[in-house]
């Protein structure tokens, strides 16, 4: 029975030893949690033909690794194995699916990220909270690359913490064979003759945001009548019943498949359906919507923060931007690829929206020190539950 | 050296990973975010909407356990006949989706029931019109039958295998018809085992989440979504405190539930794991 006990705290001994070497490893070698998705190096090219990987090789024989933090499909998976061959830095990607879920994460500290890519308001919100720190913008010549007037931007003066990385719009898509007559209101989204489904989005300000325009009033309102008006017409709006849900990313996939009529979408989303499906359309309504822009940032837990400023760097890179932007159909800030937009592209409001357009559209700001912050959140969940 | 300490390393578990976090969501419960003892958390519920979603979840959670033990329980019996000889394997196909993560599933359910689905393919094939089923209750309904389906057909299983098959031997030569062996020596002696699988579909059933959240495009939102929302979203400065009350709100409703069925089977003899 001694042998028992003893060969019990051997192996609870071994255990903790066990954890306690892998913290140490942590660094340098991060275990893959199942969510994780870890990139694998491309295999394919030998190593004499990847001539640019020679010269920039890092000396050290360790492995250096960053853990970058974006949103589902918003990236060019191919960059990433770009990025470790030419610097040698292994890159950790996970993703998130709305601004809040990552504030959650990166808020509680509990997990240290390298790089974040939020939208606008919400790096507002992490500057305000001290929570992204200062970049050393010598490692970011690129920076330069980027369109005049997304630099220096009202929610980051000087782009001292950000960088950034797409921008773009939300409006409707529709089907054009299921509505036929041209959709240009948010009102729209009322119509209960619409053969076909309709979709909402899963994000409180986005969705909150068509209640406030609908009534007059800013997307970043902090009038309780305002909220209240919005709040209304939310809740009218799902209790007719012609919202058939709620959703995020699946909405572009239904959209392609011709599985729904009309859906609020961010403008990249909707380029990626359309595509797919030469029967949609994009339009931002006349009343107005949003414009945001997602920067990169570092977060204060960095482990590595030169190697996210590198990283940073390179998304900045025009080839690989443009990369970027061919496969996430989202507006690239970068100059060079602005420049060699196609017809097409130039063409398209939801790629290139026209000045008249963009002019109408508002930017979020931060509401987190609003008086009816709070409001936000309360309508959000009498529509969801 | 006393046998009980053979449970220490399991003792020690649960201490780290339900005791103390147990302890956490009762202080958050308590407390406002600056660590003051308040009761202000629990009077959020107060509101309409929080009342709707615990309703809709018991709602959804009964009907759940009713299918699954009108499903399960024939399953059961059929599986534990004694002229039966494939049992074990069949057993093992019961497991086999649990064997495979959740939301995979869950995934594979939105497939076959999609607008453009399986389903939808083959009722047009035969020349009969789709059914919308993605974004109703009843979806959300067959994909918790679904999921716990497995957890009400096992513990009914193991008691009727385990029952002295003499007893039905002896009701039948006392001259029982088929129907009333069932009804009063078959049924009855699979009490606990019922409750077992009541108890075990039930449970997880009141609390899931995701599963409803993605079978009904984000329309039909239960408990534990709510609580998911508060946690992980919601932009209210007292989300931790506000989700724990909540969290504990369900604690106590299954702990209220638990007891009950304890006075269904006082002796636990379907070997719940509750």
């Amino acid at each position: 029975m001694k042998k028992v006990l003893a060969l019990m705290l051997v192996a609870m001994l071994l255990a903790v030893a066990l954890t306690a070497c892998k913290k140490a490893d942590q660094k340098t070698e991060e275990p893959a949690a199942a969510v994780e998705e870890t990139v694998e190096e491309a295999a394919e090219a030998p190593a004499e033909e990847a001539e640019p990987a020679e010269e920039s090789k890092p000396e050290s024989s360790a492995r250096a690794e960053i853990k970058v933090y974006n949103w589902e499909d918003y990236i060019d998976r191919e960059v990433l194995n770009l990025f470790e061959k030419e610097t040698g830095i292994h890159v950790n990607y996970v993703t998130f699916s709305q601004n809040e879920d990552m504030y959650t994460k990166l808020s509680t500290g509990a997990e240290s990220y390298d790089v974040v890519i939020p939208s606008e308001y919400m790096i507002e919100r992490l500057i305000k909270e001290d929570l992204v720190v200062e970049l050393n913008l010598d490692n970011i010549p690129n920076l330069e690359n980027v369109v005049d007037n997304l630099r220096d931007p009202i929610y980051d003066p000087g782009n001292a913490h950000s960088v950034p990385y797409m921008w773009g719009t939300l409006g409707i898509v529709y089907n054009t064979d299921m509505v036929t007559t041209p959709v240009t209101s948010w009102t729209a989204l009322l119509d209960e003759t619409v053969e076909g489904k309709i979709f909402m989005m899963d994000s409180m300000r986005d969705t909150v945001a068509i209640g406030l325009i609908m009534n007059g009033s800013s997307v970043n309102s902090d009038d309780l009548d305002e909220l209240e008006a919005a709040r209304k017409w939310l809740l009218d709006q799902k209790d007719s019943g012609v919202v058939d849900g709620y959703i995020l990313d699946q909405a572009k996939d239904m959209m392609a498949g011709n599985e729904a009529a009309m859906a609020v979408m961010y403008s990249g989303d909707a380029l990626y359906a359309m595509e797919k499906n030469d029967k949609l359309a994009y339009v931002i309504p006349d009343e107005g919507s949003n414009i945001w822009v997602d920067g990169m940032c570092i977060p204060k837990t960095t482990q590595n923060q030169e190697a996210a400023e590198q990283f940073i760097n390179f998304m900045c890179r025009p080839d690989i931007a443009k990369m970027n932007m061919d496969y996430i159909y989202y507006s690239s800030p970068i100059k060079q690829v602005v420049e060699e937009l196609s017809e097409e592209e130039l063409a398209s409001t939801a790629m290139n929206p026209t000045d008249e357009m963009v002019k109408r559209c508002e930017y979020y700001v931060d509401i987190s020190s609003f008086k009816n912050a709070g409001v936000y959140d309360d309508i959000w969940m009498d529509v969801l539950m | 050296m006393k046998r009980s300490w053979y449970a220490s390393p399991y003792a020690l578990w649960m201490l780290l990973f339900a005791v103390v976090p147990l302890l956490f969501v009762c202080w958050y419960a308590f407390t406002t975010p600056d660590g003051a003892f308040t009761l202000a958390n629990f009077q959020e519920f107060t509101k309409p909407r929080y009342m709707g979603v615990i309703l809709r979840s018991l709602k959804l959670a009964l009907y759940c356990t009713a299918l699954c033990l009108l499903i399960g329980y024939p399953t059961a019996y059929f599986l534990a006949g004694r002229g039966f000889n494939h049992a074990q394997s069949l057993v093992v196909l019961i497991l086999l989706p649990m064997w495979m993560n959740l939301l995979l599933r869950t995934y594979a359910m939105m497939t076959l029931l999609d607008d453009n689905g399986v389903l939808n393919a083959a009722l047009t094939a035969l020349g009969l019109g789709k059914v919308r089923v993605i974004g109703t209750e009843g979806a959300v309904l067959m994909g918790l039958v679904y999921n716990y389906l497995p957890f009400m057909v096992l513990p009914i299983y193991t008691v009727l295998k385990k029952m002295d098959y003499s007893v039905i031997e002896a009701a039948e030569d006392l001259g029982c018809n088929p129907l009333r062996v069932i009804t009063r020596v078959v049924i009855p002696m699979s009490v606990p085992g019922i409750v077992s699988g009541v108890t075990m579909v039930f449970m997880p059933a009141v609390t899931s989440f995701a599963i409803s959240t993605l079978l009904s495009n984000g329309k039909i939102r239960l408990a534990g979504d709510l609580i998911d929302y508060i946690f992980n979203q919601s932009s209210n400065p007292n989300r931790w405190n506000i989700g724990s009350s909540f969290s504990l709100i369900m604690l106590v409703l299954i702990l209220l539930s638990i007891g009950f069925l304890r006075k269904v089977d006082p002796d636990n003899e379907g070997g719940g794991m509750w």
